[in-house]
C-alpha cells in the first residue's frame, strides 16, 4: 500500500503529461503482480469494489471525532475522504509498522459484506498513516481523481512495454484485472488474443468554430448535421460479441442493455446515444437517469428507452470504411442503417443550407429542444484518429445570459477550498429576490478573489457553512438551457449555470426578473 | 489602579501591556516593542526601542538595516520595564526564537510567539514556562495538522531528484528559518553535493553559519558561469514567491518542491502550483499544540494568530478556559 499511496500523491500534483507516464512506468517496473495490476484497475475505474459511501465514513468518523471540530476541519480541507484521513485520530496502541499489501485490502473490501464493511475500515484506517488513508479511502469510494485518465494509465503501460497505446486499448475490454497476461504480454510475452473481439476505435473528435471562422471556408465543401444532446458513442458487434463504449473508448454497454439487444450486425457504427420515445427525444437529464447504473431496472426501460442516432461507419461486415471520404461512407451508413429496419436506430438528418449564414438560421431555430448546434464536416474527409482542427467543426448554441443578484456563497472544495466560491444567486420576483440557481464556476481566479473579499466583508447572516451576502453584487450568469422544476421556489432549473462576468458597472434593481426566465421555458409537456 | 488590572490587552496595533507600556510584536510602529522573533509579520521597523533576543536584534538588522529601530536592547535574564516583570525563554521555532513570560502584578502571562516542538538544530528547543494565562499561536490549530517526521519528507525530495535525474528541483522555503532546515536536514539525510540558493537567502544563511549552525557548501544560484544543463539533478532553495516569476525559468524543466506545514492539505499545494509537497513545519501541529496547553495547564489559554476556532473548541471540550484573540496583521501563509 505504501507505493501505491505514494505513487498517488506524487500523481495528484504532476501536472506534466510526461512525468506523469515516468512515474507510472517506473512504478510498473517496481512494484510485483498482483499488485501493479489492482493498481492499474484503480486507475483505470476497472476495479470493482462493494462501494463505500460517504455516509458511512460520516458515520465513523462521527464516533471519534467531535462534530464541530469536523465541520470546521472539512470546511478548510474541503474533501470528505482527505478530512477523514487527516483528522484520523491514532488508535490508543499504535500500529506495528508493516505495509499491508494492496491485493489484500482490495480483497477484503470486495468480500466483505455491507454490515461488516464500517468495522473493516475503521480497523484499516486505525493501521495506516494519513497518506495511506487517503489512499484506501479514494480506492474504497472508488473516486481517484489523481489526474490520471484511463487513457493516459493504459499509455504509460504502453510506454513501459515499448508498445502503441492503439495496441492496448484494441484488446483492453477483453482484459480482466489484476491483468497477468497483459504484464506478460507488455514485458516480452504472448500476446493475449482471446481478449481482442470488438475492440474499441480511436473516434474522430471537433473542433469549436463561429460564423467568423467559417466564413472562408467554402460551404460546398462540407455537409452539416445537428448536434444532439446526448453521449457520442461508437456501437461495436464483432462475432457474437457487442459492446458500447463511450468516445474516450470506456465499455458503457452494462447500463444500456436494451440497445446492446438492437445490435443486431456486424460492425462498427458512431453515433449519438439518446433516450428515444419514437420520434421524440428525452432530454440529457433522462439519459444521465441510465448512466453508471449497474443493473437498470424493469420499469426503467419501458419509461427511458435508450436509441442510437447514427453519425458515421468506420466498419461494415468486416470491410474498414475509415479511410474513405465521408461522402462515402455517409452512403454506406444510411444503407446499413435502413438493412436493420430498427425504429431505435436511425441516421442522422443531413441539413440543407445554401451559405454559412443559411446555417447560422438554422443552428438559431433548431426544430428540437435536445439539439445543442451544428456539426460541420468536410465530405472529402477520412475518419481520423484524434481531434484535429478541420475536418469537422461544432457550432454550439449561443448560451443564454441573465443579470443575477448573488444571495449566498459557501465555501468550495476541491481546488477551489478555502475560497468562497460556491454561489447561489437570485432574480426578481416582485420585490422579492429570489434564488434561481447556483454556480461555481466561469469566473477567474482574479475575480474568484474578489468575490471571496466581496463575501467576507459583506456577509449578513450565516447558516452553518453558508453565508448570506447582502444582496448587492450583481453577476451575469451564462447556462445552456432552463428547464421546470419543482424542487425550486423559482420552478426552474438551469442547466450547466456559470458565472460569466462580474457587472460591477449594474446596481442590484436592474438585475433580471423571473418573468424574463419563464419566458425561456420549453412548453408544457401535453 | 487596583491590582486587577489586566497584564495584557488587546489593540488595533497588537498585544499591549499596561503595566510596562510596552507591546508584544505589534503590527505597526509603536514606542516600545518587544518581539518573540525575527519573521516578517512579528518583527516590523520602525518601532522607539526594540527588546529581543541577540539574534533576533541581528536578524532584523539583516533583514531592515541597521537603523531598523532607535533603540535596542538584547533581552537577558528578569527584566523590568516600569511595573511589569519579563523573560524571554526558548520557543523552538527558528535561530533567535523566544516566548515571552510577562507579570505586572496580577497573573502571570506567557506570550508563544511561534513555536515547535520537534527538534531544530538552529535553536534551543522550547521550555515550558509556568503560567496563568497562555497566549498561544494556532497557525495549525486543526486537528486535521499532523506533520510528519521531516526525515520522511526529506526522502520524499530525494527520491524525486532520483526519478527525474534530468531535471532541476527548486524547494520553496521562506527565506528565514525554513531554507536553513531545509539545508539542515538535507545535510542530515546525507545530501552532501552543493546547494544552490536564492540571493535571498545568502545574508540570513551566513549568519546561521557564523552562529554555529553548520549548513555545507552553499553556491549562489544565478552564477553566470552555469549554464541551464548544469542543474540537472541539483536542489536549489529560493522564497516561494519565484513560483510566480521568471526566475524558474533559468532552470532546466523544474520540479517545484514546497516545505511547509500547509503542504499536508492538497488544495493549498494545488492553489500554490505546487508538484512536490512537503510538509516540514516550524509550528507546533494539532496533537503538539493541544498537548502543550494539557500539560502547561494555564488558568485561561488565548489563541491567535490562526485557526482560533478549532482550538477553542478543544478547549471547550477539556473544560478549559479560553478566547480568541482576533489580531489583524499576521500572515496566515508565512510560514
Ligand atoms: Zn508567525
Ligand atoms: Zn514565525
Amino acid at each position: 500500500m505504501r507505493d501505491f499511496a505514494a505513487l498517488l500523491e506524487r500523481l495528484a500534483f504532476t501536472p506534466q503529461r510526461n512525468a506523469k507516464l515516468r512515474l507510472l512506468a517506473q512504478y510498473f517496473a517496481a512494484v510485483p503482480d498482483p499488485e501493479r495490476g489492482l493498481a492499474l484497475a484503480a486507475l483505470t475505474g476497472d476495479l470493482k469494489l462493494r462501494a463505500v459511501t460517504p455516509s458511512l465514513l460520516r458515520g465513523l468518523v462521527a464516533e471519534r471525532v467531535d462534530p464541530e471540530l469536523f465541520a470546521i476541519s472539512y470546511d478548510f480541507v474541503g474533501d470528505l475522504a482527505e478530512t477523514i484521513a487527516l483528522i484520523w485520530p491514532d488508535p490508543e496502541t499504535p500500529p506495528n509498522d508493516t505495509d499491508l499489501p494492496l491485493p489484500q485490502l482490495v480483497a477484503e473490501l470486495q468480500t466483505t459484506g455491507k454490515a461488516g464493511l464500517p468495522g473493516l475500515i475503521a480497523a484499516r484506517l486505525d493501521a495506516l498513516n494519513p497518506s495511506e488513508r487517503y489512499a484506501y479511502l479514494k480506492l474504497a469510494t472508488g473516486a481517484m481523481r489523481v489526474g490520471v485518465s484511463a487513457r493516459l494509465a493504459r499509455a504509460a503501460l504502453a510506454e513501459y512495454g515499448g508498445l502503441q497505446l492503439i495496441e492496448i486499448e484494441e484488446i483492453w475490454h477483453g482484459l480482466t484485472p489484476p491483468y497477468l497476461d497483459l504484464f506478460a504480454w507488455v514485458e516480452g510475452g504472448a500476446r493475449p488474443e482471446a481478449a481482442a473481439l470488438a475492440p474499441f476505435r480511436p473516434v474522430m473528435l471537433s473542433t469549436a468554430t463561429d460564423l467568423d471562422a467559417l466564413r472562408p471556408l467554402d460551404p460546398a465543401d462540407y455537409v452539416a448535421e445537428w448536434k444532439w444532446d446526448g453521449i457520442r458513442v461508437q456501437a461495436v458487434s464483432d462475432q457474437g460479441r457487442r459492446r458500447l463504449y463511450s468516445r474516450t473508448g470506456e465499455d458503457i454497454g452494462a447500463a444500456f442493455p436494451d440497445l446492446l439487444d438492437r445490435l443486431d450486425f456486424e460492425g462498427v457504427i458512431d453515433g449519438e446515444l439518446l433516450v428515444r420515445r419514437g420520434d421524440a427525444v428525452g432530454t440529457f437529464g433522462e439519459l444521465q437517469q441510465r448512466l453508471n447504473r449497474k443493473t437498470v431496472s424493469k420499469k426503467l426501460l419501458e419509461t427511458h428507452p435508450a436509441g442510437l442516432r447514427a453519425y458515421d461507419l468506420l466498419i461494415w461486415q468486416g470491410e474498414d470504411l475509415r479511410a474513405l471520404p465521408f461522402a462515402e461512407r455517409r452512403a454506406r451508413l444510411e444503407a446499413a442503417i435502413a438493412s436493420l429496419g430498427d425504429p431505435q436506430i436511425d441516421t442522422s438528418a443531413l441539413l440543407d443550407f445554401g451559405d454559412w449564414d443559411g446555417l447560422a438560421a438554422l443552428r438559431a431555430a433548431p426544430p428540437d429542444p435536445v439539439i445543442e448546434g451544428v456539426m460541420i464536416k468536410r465530405r472529402d474527409s477520412p475518419y481520423l484518429a484524434g481531434r484535429m482542427k478541420g475536418p469537422w467543426f461544432k457550432w454550439k448554441r449561443d448560451p443564454l445570459v441573465i443579470d443575477a443578484v448573488l444571495l449566498y456563497a459557501q465555501r468550495g472544495h476541491g481546488k477551489r477550498s478555502g475560497y468562497y466560491s460556491d454561489f447561489t444567486f437570485g432574480v426578481w420576483d416582485g420585490n422579492e429576490l429570489v434564488p434561481v440557481g447556483k454556480a461555481y464556476f466561469g469566473f477567474t481566479d482574479e475575480e474568484l478573489r474578489a468575490l471571496d473579499r466581496f463575501v467576507r466583508g459583506n456577509t449578513i447572516e450565516r447558516f452553518g457553512p453558508v453565508r448570506a451576502v447582502k444582496p448587492v453584487k450583481v453577476v451575469e450568469v451564462a447556462f445552456e438551457g432552463l428547464n421546470r422544476s419543482g424542487r425550486h421556489k423559482s420552478g426552474v432549473a438551469m442547466r450547466f449555470p456559470r458565472i460569466s462576468r462580474i457587472r460591477d458597472d449594474k446596481p442590484a434593481a436592474e438585475a433580471d426578473r423571473i418573468e424574463t426566465l419563464r419566458a425561456l421555458l420549453p412548453a408544457e409537456a401535453p | 489602579m487596583g491590582a486587577t488590572r489586566a497584564p495584557l490587552i488587546q489593540r488595533p496595533e497588537g498585544l499591549y501591556c499596561p503595566g510596562g507600556d510596552f507591546h508584544i510584536d505589534p503590527t505597526q510602529p509603536v514606542d516600545r516593542a518587544l518581539i518573540t522573533h525575527a519573521h516578517a509579520d512579528h518583527a516590523r521597523a520602525g518601532h522607539g526601542a526594540v527588546l529581543a533576543t541577540r539574534q533576533t536584534l541581528d536578524l532584523m538588522a539583516i533583514r531592515y538595516g541597521e537603523d531598523f529601530t532607535a533603540s535596542r536592547q538584547i533581552a537577558e535574564g528578569r527584566m523590568r520595564i516600569g511595573e511589569a516583570e519579563v523573560s524571554f525563554h526558548p520557543a523552538g521555532h527558528i535561530l533567535g526564537s523566544a516566548q515571552i513570560a510577562v507579570q505586572a502584578g496580577g497573573p502571570r502571562v506567557t506570550v508563544s510567539g511561534d513555536y515547535a516542538r520537534v527538534a531544530n538544530p538552529s535553536c534551543a528547543p522550547w521550555e515550558p514556562v509556568p503560567c496563568d494565562i497562555f497566549v498561544t499561536e494556532a497557525t495549525f490549530g486543526l486537528p486535521v495538522f499532523h506533520h510528519p517526521d521531516p526525515a520522511t519528507e526529506t526522502q520524499k525530495l530525494l527520491a524525486s531528484v532520483a526519478a527525474f535525474p534530468e531535471r532541476a528541483h527548486i524547494v520553496g522555503a521562506y527565506s528565514l528559518g525554513k531554507s536553513q532546515r531545509v539545508m539542515m536536514l538535507l545535510r542530515e539525510a546525507g545530501w552532501d553535493g552543493p546547494i544552490y540558493i536564492h540571493g535571498s537567502l545568502e545574508r540570513l544563511s551566513a549568519y546561521h553559519i557564523a552562529e554555529g549552525v553548520p549548513l555545507g557548501d552553499l553556491r549562489p544560484a544565478t552564477d553566470n558561469s552555469l549554464k541551464k544543463a548544469d542543474f540537472a539533478g541539483q536542489i536549489v532553495i529560493a522564497p516561494p514567491s519565484v513560483f510566480e516569476s521568471t526566475w524558474a525559468q533559468r532552470f532546466p524543466d523544474p520540479v517545484l518542491a514546497f516545505a511547509s506545514g500547509w503542504m499536508s492539505v492538497r488544495a493549498r499545494a494545488r492553489q500554490r502550483g505546487v508538484e512536490l509537497p512537503l510538509v516540514i513545519s516550524d509550528h507546533v501541529d494539532w496533537a503538539d499544540l493541544t498537548r502543550t496547553i494539557t500539560e502547561l495547564d494555564p488558568a485561561e489559554t488565548w489563541v491567535t494568530h490562526g485557526r482560533e476556532d478549532a482550538v477553542i473548541r478543544w478547549c471547550e471540550l477539556q473544560g478549559r478556559a479560553a478566547r480568541p484573540l482576533h489580531l489583524a496583521g499576521y500572515e496566515d501563509e508565512a510560514e
